[in-house]
């Protein structure tokens, strides 16, 4: 067992990729991520780390250096946040529909204007539809163990798919906490070498990324959709894998204290660390209320959700992000198509939480709770609501 | 004929849409694209290779009597010949079924 010690996140970060063996890392700079790269340009700089270290000169010319390390056969990692991200979109889609396996970390931060560094999913959740597999971590330790399971995961060769590791920027990335890191030898057992299926190769030459006319495009995509449903099944035997090595257990969907509860709040991330204190807080007073939080988003786990919800009446859905003048919160959406049409389904309330790095606190927690509670006495269904706003959502303050 | 069928079923598509056949490109028959084609006056060619050299399709080629040939497979029509033509010895001709 591997020791404890204090640590940032994004440092531990850094240094899980560094533990994982990487061959490249192409990135370049953002807040909040920074210290995960500068770090590891460090880790490279000394020496202690054997890997091509590439500063390039955008987002863009990042993946894109990502996309021909993995067709190179390389193992690759990279991490960005917002603007970033968005400067990367296109060659997202490239990225995963040439199958290039490859981890990249997200520290998510909200989206200009105004300019904002700080912390909600709406990077993240604008690139839902890229067809990377997606996983949140909820604190530093699952964040490093997700960059380690997201390297066998991804280059597995029944998924082979691009892997996006999202932690909250700022309350996770800048955090210092207990990091229990395992040692190169402890990963390699667990991470074999990197065997790419196909590869850039001058004896045996293939053409990546053609164009797709009209008449494969549509097989294309198809081809695309399965390939990201049928990760599911061979990241939850990785998940396995890693518990018996190193002990810790990871499931798609976790729960806390869901047992008989009435009223679950739905979320995902970093802020479901203080939702547990406050679920503590609530259940001592006798309320039956539960915490459920998707770890895996792509694939989503639709039947691990439902598992999990099943038996409540309500649930509070808080999502990071919303689409103006549309219908709420991606997760809430999603939500609802997972639940549309199914006997006894749950009632939703939907709520808009923690933009731009707004802290969500017991207040609202309480504030969401009570809007569920009014709504499981027979109260209709709200429409969806940023709360947190100074003004009211719908002029009602 | 192709190893890669050219309208697979998504179950059948190579991982990533990748091309595993170097050179596959000539199974696709350019020709029919083409709504006239060159014809050549031997009497006028002077066989300096012109055509040949600026055809993008790369489908004309030099016979052994010196005089170019086009293989209309490929040839789609672009008439780049007829305008590169020193001694305008091409004319494009259309083609009709």
């Amino acid at each position: 067992m591997a020791e404890r010690k204090g640590m940032e996140v994004s440092i531990a970060i850094a240094e899980a990729a560094s533990v994982c063996d990487v061959d490249c890392i192409a990135a370049y700079p953002i807040t909040p991520q920074t210290h995960v790269v500068e770090h590891l340009s460090e880790i490279v700089a000394d020496g202690d780390l054997d890997a091509e270290f590439i500063p390039v000169e955008s987002e863009h010319a990042a993946m894109s250096c990502c996309c021909g390390c993995a067709a190179a056969g390389a193992r690759t990692f990279t991490a960005t946040a917002s603007q970033g991200l968005a400067l990367m979109h296109e060659i997202l889609f490239i990225a995963a529909n040439l199958r290039l396996p490859m981890v990249m970390v997200v520290a998510n931060r909200s989206l200009s204007g105004p300019i904002s560094i700080w912390n909600d999913h709406s990077d993240v959740m604008t690139e839902r539809d890229v067809g990377w597999v997606q996983v949140f971590a909820e604190n530093g330790q699952e964040a490093v163990d997700l960059v380690i399971m997201g390297h066998r995961m991804s280059e597995d060769k029944r998924i082979l798919l691009p892997l996006m590791v999202n932690f909250d920027g700022f309350i996770l990335s800048h955090m210092v906490e207990p990091i229990e890191m395992p040692t190169r030898e402890e990963v390699k057992k667990f991470l074999p070498d990197f065997e790419p299926q196909q590869r850039l190769d001058i004896d045996n030459p293939i053409t990546m990324g053609p164009v797709g006319m009209p008449v494969v495009y549509t097989e294309a995509k198809m081809a695309a959709e399965w390939a990201v449903r049928d990760a599911y099944e061979p990241m939850v035997e990785i998940m396995g894998e890693f518990e018996k090595e190193f002990g810790r257990k990871y499931k798609p969907v976790e729960t806390y204290r869901t047992d008989d509860a009435e009223i679950l709040l739905i979320m995902m991330g970093g802020i479901s660390e203080t939702a547990m204190t406050w679920v503590d807080k609530v259940r001592d007073e006798g309320v039956k209320v539960g915490l459920v939080r998707f770890r895996m988003w792509r694939p989503l786990p639709v039947d691990d959700f439902k598992k999990a919800i099943a038996g409540a009446k309500v649930l509070g859905v808080l999502d990071r992000h919303f689409s103006p003048g549309g219908p709420g919160g991606p997760m809430a959406q999603e939500i609802k198509y997972m639940l549309y049409g199914q006997d006894h389904a749950p009632k939703i309330v939907e709520t808009v939480v923690g933009l731009g790095g707004r802290d969500v606190n017991f207040t609202d927690f309480d504030q969401i709770f009570d809007r569920c509670k009014t709504v499981l006495g027979g109260a209709p269904v709200p429409p969806f609501e940023l709360i947190q706003v100074r003004g009211g959502h719908y002029g009602k303050a | 004929m192709p190893k890669q069928s050219p309208s697979p079923n998504w179950q059948d598509m190579a991982l990533g849409t990748a091309i595993t056949e170097p050179g596959s490109a000539k199974y696709q028959r350019t020709g029919d694209w083409r709504s006239s084609g060159p014809v050549w006056d031997l009497d006028k060619c002077i066989k300096c290779g012109v055509c040949a050299v600026f055809c993008p399709e790369g489908c004309i080629t030099m016979r052994a009597d010196g005089y170019p040939e086009a293989d209309m497979e490929y040839c789609k029509g672009c008439a780049i010949c007829v305008c590169e033509c020193w001694a305008a010895c091409i004319a494009m001709v259309e083609e009709k079924e």
